[in-house]
């Protein structure tokens, strides 16, 4: 029996194609997958994102995120109402999830983690909020929506008048909390866009009012091809506890400074740097129309490499991949097989999208 | 409401069967089928001329999200595919019974129709698979 997050009835009254991801029925999309896609990019679009893990800890779990997480989140100390990315890693270094941490203007810390790594991670938030003797707060009572694309600001400007002026000044990784919203300007789209985290019980009346101002549902069908031309890494596709940050092109999430800052997987990281990466992450733009699939081989002057998430891309109007091949590799181009065909593609270095416009 | 039209024979895997009464059949993917896979955006016919063997999968439609193989129901050559599916695989979303057609075929051997579903036991397919 799959988990409802306080939306669904939303979703089924609109007619959503309901599938069941990490354990939760979620809408794939509202009728066309492609519509929404373009929704984002040119006006704005909607996600029910509540079935993520939404995780409050309060200011003296500072010590405990610098230990747990691999970026730092001392960077945001002089800057409450920010927010940083950060891998959650194993002692060996392999991704067990990435995840947004915001520094509340009014103190605290508020995690956003994925669906999918929902218990790990929330067992490894409270285990060691409880060793460190604080308290760890799992937000079940919260929605979150994102609010995506170029016309997001617009939409909560006329949604909320005068009262969302903090929150159309935010900065991309700031966050306000305003009355019962807390609202980031984070996204997993490649556009502008807030996510807004806010009491379960009010979901369903934004949900209507957004789309009754001009936004459209969008399901997680859109959701992942947009994250694709976006160049976003999907745990459990372009990493997960076998691959390091820096295998899936997330090294820049890594703060290495302090060097005494001892977090969780450092010293794999640093024996894998000091050996040198086996292999990197790019993006490939493929020839043709066929679409290339998790999983599908890649070969390269220096050896094989996977896919590890692929489609068409509706905005360019063919199919991308993202791919994990060897660091040697440095040619332009490269072969996907395809049931038993090389297909040529281009090596490309993502984002393929960006602001609605074509990158690569 | 899914189209199930009375005049075609179905598969248990969603495709369709129209017999033309010349030896030749037209096969697709059904309105079942195409709602099923969303948003198709690339189709992979078999060569004309290919010698296909029932339950043989010879095409491939992708959806944004995923391929699926078509089989084909009935053996012997493919004589004609749909080319324009190459650049509008969407017809298959927005006609599936129609223009979204995916292959014809000279039937090598005519009782192999028998096994095929006729449009109430179809029906109940889809029913059962809610």
């Amino acid at each position: 029996m799959s988990q409802k997050t306080p939306l669904y009835d939303q979703h089924v009254a609109a007619g959503a194609r309901m599938v069941d991801f990490a354990g939760w029925a979620m809408p794939l999309h509202y009728g066309s997958q492609l519509a929404e896609h373009e929704r984002v990019r040119t006006g704005c679009g909607l996600f029910d994102v509540s079935h993520m893990l939404v995780t409050d800890l309060p200011a003296a779990a500072r010590g405990m995120l610098r230990t747990l997480l691999a970026n730092d989140v001392a960077k945001l100390d002089e800057r409450p109402g920010h927010a940083l990315y950060s891998c959650l890693l194993n002692p060996q270094g392999g991704v067990i999830d990435d995840l947004i941490v915001y520094h509340r203007e009014e103190g605290g810390y508020r995690i956003v983690s994925n669906a999918a790594t929902r218990e790990t991670v929330a067992e490894q938030l409270s285990v060691a909020a409880a060793r460190a003797g604080i308290a760890c707060q799992v937000r079940d009572d919260l929605a979150l929506i994102a609010v995506q694309g170029p016309q997001a600001v617009g939409l909560l400007e006329r949604c909320y008048g005068d009262a969302a002026a903090p929150l159309l000044a935010l900065k991309p990784f700031g966050c306000h909390q305003l009355g019962a919203l807390f609202c980031g300007r984070t996204g997993y789209t490649g556009e502008d866009g807030f996510e807004i985290a806010l009491p379960a019980e009010q979901a369903s009346e934004l949900w209507q009012r957004l789309q009754e101002l001009g936004a459209a549902p969008c399901g997680l069908g859109a959701r992942d091809s947009l994250r694709l031309e976006a160049g976003l890494n999907l745990n459990g596709n372009e990493m997960d506890e076998t691959i390091s940050p820096l295998e899936a092109g997330l090294g820049w999430t890594v703060a290495w400074e302090p060097s005494e800052r001892d977090f969780t997987g450092r010293a794999a990281l640093e024996q894998q740097r000091a050996q040198g990466l086996a292999c990197r992450l790019v993006g490939l733009v493929l020839d043709g129309r066929a679409p290339a699939r998790a999983g599908y081989l890649v070969q390269t002057e220096a050896g094989d490499g996977v896919v590890t998430s692929g489609g068409y891309a509706p905005t360019l109007g063919g199919p991308i991949a993202l791919a994990r091949i060897p660091r040697q590799a440095d040619e332009e181009t490269c072969q996907v097989v395809i049931r038993g065909r090389p297909v040529s593609a281009r090596i490309v270095r993502p984002p393929f999208v960006r602001h609605g416009r074509v990158r690569v | 409401m899914t189209q199930v039209p009375n005049d075609l024979k179905y598969t248990q895997n969603h495709e369709w069967v129209r017999l033309e009464g010349d030896g030749q059949v037209t096969i697709g993917v059904t309105d079942h089928a195409q709602e099923s896979l969303g948003d198709l955006v690339f189709v992979e016919p078999p060569e004309a001329g290919a010698i296909v063997r029932a339950e043989e999968a010879c095409a491939v439609v992708e959806s944004v999200k995923a391929a699926s193989d078509v089989y084909t129901p009935v053996s012997g050559e493919v004589v004609e595919i749909n080319e324009t599916l190459a650049d509008s695989p969407e017809l298959i979303n927005t006609d599936p019974y129609g223009e979204g057609w995916i292959m014809r075929i000279q039937l090598a051997d005519a009782s192999e129709l028998d096994t095929l579903l006729d449009a109430a036991a179809y029906q109940e397919l889809i029913a059962d698979e809610g």
